[in-house]
């Protein structure tokens, strides 16, 4: 993977840090360059990597959005080791991102430019409840069906979007399913009532069941994993 | 009666056979031009996103496959990326030589189904039948390789789940069938699965040459496609396009040459482009890439003949150990119970990963928090921008273009819903 195509492109990044006026944040977790920045400004960046002729991110490839209610929570818990796994699952406590304690919804822009053959993402971090961050259906016409999705499946609002409906989900849809604390099972399900003759809906009646725990290994088993040597 | 009267309003799908699944689409008609369309999906969505937040990173695998599923291995092709570039793992070279052999095996079978069903939409009944008569044989080499002949769940993190077979099935007698119709149909299934895709490939041209004796000339095909639904280049770059629609109208970008995984760039192919844009350029680009693709699967077996190996990484944290392993080493059983019980455990971090899926990029955006479950997963499907365009294209248009366009678009909608 790693030896054809560069994850980390250093030009851009030269160009980003001397060039770009906003002054966004390097994540190093990722795998790919990303760059992080507050909601108020990211139409701004996101403006400036189109339009910058030493940029040209033409393209929109993705809008997504991450919410970090349950950040490196577990649902089984390994650290104690004479007790083994507990019995039960248990219930994920509420958490943050791992860097904004006060950032619950990220959204999460894929660029590409193919005047460079560069790709970047952008996160945009929302402290606002609702989350709220402004539309770039300007700067590509694509955006729209996307910001619509992200609405659609966290309920974060996009101001000055033409548009704002919900896309994927139900009509009369109520709910963000995407968000952590949105049951997997759903909170309504639709049977056909014979007797009233139409479909009805209703509160679930089925049970979440939690097949394999979440659990999170600290031993850094990876870290030493290169798989089979370059050929 | 008011003059305001003269637009209306149609309701298009979602049971419609041209609809390309369930897509329910508002039209508003003056006359018969399209004056607007309002696409209306969701009818497929299944939530596959949120469930593979909840299973662990081996089980999401065979949800992969349900997305797109006319081509299924490209998707897991990204899925397994994606993780693979969170481990930083190589895998060894045979076994992206299957993968790129299986993608591009995927890649036709994408393309005869989308040939088969775009004709048929334009009323072309026979191709839909010669393009299903090619494809059975590639789902055959599917259910060999893997068991399943849709959803093969083949790719695994780390590699293959197995080598190549050496034997194929073989048809068996039945009332129904004579000695000779039998001895026919298992001609070319006498030898290894290797043998049975290269007794394809030689033929597969020529059967290119006949779907488009049917279609290329044809003057009823021509007059539905040429000058339909056409989008410059510029345009295509700026709403997203990928894929062959984006090649369709002139610019050569295409991930495997562009950002090369596997073994892309030790393959020799071309990329085809159009010129206008239209229907028709997306028709020729998509079959001359089913010539191209047959090249490439012609490369790869003449490689994968001459070169055995592994065909997954020898980390027992990733992939399973072998049978024999199995039943005679303790730590290797050890390892088998962990990896399918709580599965794998990726590192805290957050990747992409894209390839060139026949219907464009399908990117796999993975966030994981160092658990054996994915944080969160976003699937990037080319064929939900394409439609967020359907209105752009459509504009202008008559009621009829309406799905010419839309089978050009190559829609499938077990992706665009997820």
């Amino acid at each position: 993977m790693s030896k054809h195509y560069p994850h980390h492109h250093a030009d851009l990044e030269q160009i980003i840090s001397q060039q770009c006026p906003f002054k966004p944040t390097k994540l190093t977790v990722s795998t790919d360059l990303t760059y992080q920045i507050h909601a108020s400004n990211t139409l701004a960046l996101l403006q400036w990597l189109k339009e910058s002729m030493t940029c040209q991110f033409n393209q929109l490839i993705d809008i997504t959005a991450v919410d970090y209610l349950h950040y490196g929570e577990s649902e089984w818990k390994t650290d104690n080791a004479n007790t083994g796994y507990s019995r039960a699952t248990t219930a994920l406590k509420a958490s943050s991102h791992p860097t904004e304690p006060d950032t619950r919804f990220v959204v999460v822009y894929q660029l590409l430019s193919t005047v460079y053959n560069w790709r970047i993402r952008i996160h945009a971090l929302l402290n606002k409840n609702p989350p709220e961050t402004s539309s770039i259906t300007t700067l590509w016409p694509n955006a729209n069906w996307l910001e619509r999705e992200t609405y659609d499946m966290f309920g974060i609002v996009f101001h000055q979007h033409p548009d704002l409906r919900r896309i994927l989900t139900d009509y009369g849809f109520k709910g963000y399913p995407f968000r952590k604390d949105f049951p997997l099972i759903g909170r309504t399900e639709m049977r056909y009532d014979a007797r009233e003759k139409r479909v009805v809906y209703q509160p679930v009646t089925i049970e979440n069941r939690v097949s394999v725990g979440k659990t999170i290994r600290d031993d850094s088993r990876y870290t030493h994993s290169k798989g089979s040597p370059e050929q | 009666m008011s003059h305001q009267l003269r637009h209306y309003t149609v309701n298009f799908g979602p049971q419609h056979p041209a609809a390309h699944g369930v897509l329910r689409l508002i039209l508003e008609l003056d006359g018969e031009t399209v004056v607007r369309a309002d696409p209306h999906i969701g009818l497929l969505h299944r939530g596959t996103e949120k469930l593979a937040e909840s299973k662990p990173y081996h089980h999401n695998i065979g949800y992969m496959d349900r997305m797109d599923y006319v081509s299924m291995m490209c998707n897991e092709h990204a899925y397994v990326l994606a993780i693979e570039k969170l481990l930083n793992t190589t895998v060894p070279i045979r076994a992206q030589y299957i993968r790129v052999m299986f993608d591009e095996i995927t890649r036709i079978m994408n393309h005869l189904l989308w040939l088969g069903s775009h004709a048929l939409d334009l009323g072309a009944m026979a191709v839909f039948l010669y393009a299903f008569r090619e494809r059975e044989t590639l789902i055959d080499c599917y259910e060999a390789v893997s068991g399943s002949r849709m959803h093969a769940t083949y790719y695994r993190p780390g590699g293959v789940s197995q080598d190549l077979p050496d034997s194929m099935r073989n048809y068996e007698k039945t009332p129904w069938i004579s000695n000779q119709k039998l001895d026919a149909l298992n001609e070319n299934r006498q030898g290894s699965l290797l043998d049975f895709i290269e007794s394809f490939c030689q033929q597969f041209p020529s059967k290119v040459d006949e779907y488009e004796n049917l279609l290329t000339d044809n003057r009823v095909f021509k007059q539905r496609t040429v000058d339909i639904g056409v989008i410059s280049a510029d345009r295509a770059i700026r709403v997203g396009m990928t894929g062959p629609m984006l090649r369709g109208s002139g610019v050569a970008w295409d991930l495997r040459r562009k950002q090369p995984y596997e073994c892309y760039n030790e393959l020799d192919f071309k990329i085809p482009v159009g010129k206008h844009g239209d229907c028709y350029d997306r028709y020729l680009v998509r079959m001359a890439e089913m010539r191209e693709s047959n090249k490439i699967i012609q490369q790869c077996i003449q490689w994968l003949r001459l070169n055995p190996g592994p065909i997954k990484v020898e980390d027992p944290k990733i992939s399973p150990p072998s049978r024999y392993d199995l039943k005679n080493n303790m730590e290797a059983m050890i390892h088998h119970f962990k990896l399918y019980t709580e599965g794998i455990t990726l590192p805290a971090g957050e990747t992409y990963a894209a390839v060139e899926h026949p219907k464009g990029e399908l990117g796999i955006y993975l966030v994981s928090d160092g658990s054996n479950k994915p944080y969160r997963l976003k699937v990037r499907p080319a064929g939900f921008t394409h439609l967020s365009c359907l209105e752009e294209l459509c504009q202008g248009h008559m009621l009829a273009d309406v799905v010419a366009i839309l089978s050009s678009l190559d829609i499938v909608f077990g992706e665009i819903d997820r």
